[in-house]
């Protein structure tokens, strides 16, 4: 079942974190972000993932599917440590031949690995509780200072959600497309790799030909219903602060400059 | 001369004059390489709160027709006016857009929001309603069509009908006075048909909405004001759904097909048995068969 696919991975849920404004999960996760490369030491470490921990508490989200993200980073993660652990120079622990492990590798294998951990945690908490059209909409707000130059904001963030309004109807006709080109002996799993990317041939491009004329028609149904950009277009659910929104900031600088504070202190 | 058709167009919903549209197929280098006539010289006029059907095979120019009623194309010769406005004019573009909406046959290429709700508001955000008056706008629009139970789905997991009337809620939305319905059923199963069908009757019926219908199916159009029939992009036949049914042979060469209970009563009448002319509904018939005992 193609349809059933949610994109962006929300997690359909009620909670805080849910609620708040997608403006402030999006600062919130950035300057978590920032926040995991100014910390240096085990004290800022523990800071963040105390601070992550309670975020995953508050949203409801089951840890299971925060860690599903992991998966996709399980490689990245394991030659990244690997790299660390036997490539950093200083006091030797153990020795195998060439490679050593050292001290300051062991240490730093370890932040580089919590470091990726948690930025992978915490963005995807991010898009577990927001839906993708508040991510746009947050987006579009957040960047329209850029509109003074000249970048088209608005047009932008459409196009984005446009795209993941379409994405689970291209996958479907991708499948269609596909049955129908093996109904007739297409073959798409065997052969070189060569092979295999000139069979996608005769699925891409009835794929992009249909991608076209729909975006034909939206364009079309699009105008028909007084479309005209950005300009002097209301908002059936314009993002307003509340006062949890506010308090949320108040968490976040806190947590900032505690995080500054164990780097500078300690 | 233009000052003179402005006074003769007042009160309809939409007026064509002499209306031709012509498609030009151009080389790489632009030139022409060939002219094909979409629409020729229709004179179409539609009343106020009317349900019009246009019927016609593919390729009749009906929706190249449909396409002038919303300024999405302008005429090569001749005038739209809808409610007035002159389609070409371009101070009143928004006006037209907003007074004619339109709904299209594909479902999914004309829904733009992930939520039923938000896509209905699609329109009166354009128009730059307030934020409140939208919300009132999605809530009467989906009670209108009976899809206020599905606002907060999503999209993709509708039926076809289901999709269209999401459609029509976010033609509604915008409060228009005329809806202009290209093959919205042309996709769909018969259930989704009737679903459709009926929300446009009913909008007809309850809100005064002038509803323009373009199909190929004859069942469609049965309950409609009038009927105009078009083939290679000019209006062949028009007249009451009675008048034009009656004519069962010429409907044949234009290869339309007439609803089943016509046809056979049709074909009863030319076996000898005494039935009147054009039969539409299978209630008819069986009165017309018991009378004849």
């Amino acid at each position: 079942m193609l349809r059933e696919i949610t994109l962006g991975q929300y997690y359909r849920t009620e909670s805080v974190i849910h609620r708040l404004d997608p403006r402030v999960k999006i600062v919130a996760t950035f300057s978590f972000i920032i926040s995991l490369f100014i910390a240096k030491n085990f004290i800022g470490y523990v800071i963040a993932g105390l601070f992550l921990a309670l975020c995953i508490k508050l949203s409801n989200v089951p840890p299971k599917f925060i860690f599903r993200g992991m998966k996709t980073i399980f490689f990245l993660l394991i030659i990244t440590m690997v790299f660390n652990l036997f490539l950093t120079p200083g006091i030797p622990l153990v020795t195998f031949g060439r490679f050593q492990i050292t001290k300051e590798g062991l240490r730093l294998a370890l932040m580089m690995g919590v470091r990726l951990v948690f930025l992978i945690t915490g963005s995807s908490l991010m898009t577990l509780t927001t839906t993708p059209n508040n991510l746009t909409d947050g987006l579009e707000d957040l960047l329209n200072p850029l509109k003074k130059v000249k970048v088209p904001v608005h047009e932008i963030s459409m196009m984005m959600s446009i795209a993941l309004r379409f994405i689970p109807i291209l996958m479907e006709e991708t499948d269609k497309i596909m049955k129908a080109q093996m109904a007739r002996g297409a073959d798409f799993e065997s052969g070189s790799l060569m092979n295999r990317a000139k069979s996608l041939i005769p699925l891409l491009v009835p794929l992009f030909v249909s991608a076209f004329r729909r975006a034909n028609d939206l364009a079309m149904a699009m105008e028909a219903r007084c479309y005209r950009g950005g300009e002097g277009r209301t908002k059936m659910k314009p993002l307003i602060y509340k006062k949890r929104d506010a308090l949320a900031y108040g968490v976040i600088v806190l947590y900032f400059a505690a995080i500054i504070a164990s780097r500078v202190i300690l | 001369m233009k000052s003179s058709k402005i006074s003769t167009v007042m009160g309809k919903m939409i007026d064509t004059q002499k209306l031709v549209f012509e498609y030009i197929r151009r080389d790489e280098e632009g030139n022409v390489e060939g002219i094909t006539r979409a629409v020729d010289g229709v004179d179409l006029k539609v009343e106020q709160g009317q349900f019009i059907a246009i019927l016609g095979h593919n390729g009749s120019g009906k929706s190249t027709l449909a396409k002038h009623f919303n300024a999405l194309l302008y005429p090569t010769e001749g005038e739209v006016y809808v409610d007035s406005y002159n389609t070409e004019d371009d101070d009143h573009l928004w006006d037209i857009r907003q007074e004619a909406g339109m709904v299209f046959q594909n479902p999914d290429n004309q829904i733009i929001g992930q939520v039923v709700e938000e896509d209905v508001g699609f329109g009166p955000e354009n128009m730059g309603i307030p934020t409140e008056e939208i919300w009132e706008r999605v809530d009467e629009a989906l009670k209108a069509v009976r899809m206020d139970k599905y606002r907060k789905a999503s999209p993709n997991h509708l039926s076809g009908g289901q999709k269209q009337r999401v459609s029509i809620a976010g033609v509604i939305a915008m409060h228009p006075k005329c809806i202009i319905m290209d093959e919205p059923t042309a996709m769909l199963d018969p259930n989704g048909r009737r679903e459709v069908i009926r929300a446009a009757r009913a909008l007809n019926q309850v809100e005064g909405i002038t509803i323009i219908l373009i199909t190929h199916y004859m069942e469609e159009v049965v309950d409609a004001d009038k009927v105009f029939v078009m083939d290679k992009g000019s209006v062949v036949m028009e007249g009451t759904p009675r008048e034009i049914f009656a004519q069962v042979d010429k409907l044949k060469e234009l290869r339309l097909g007439v609803p089943q209970v016509t046809l056979l009563a049709h074909e009863l009448r030319q076996a000898g048995v005494p039935l009147p002319d054009a039969i539409l509904t299978r209630k008819e018939l069986v009165e017309a068969l018991k009378k004849c005992r």
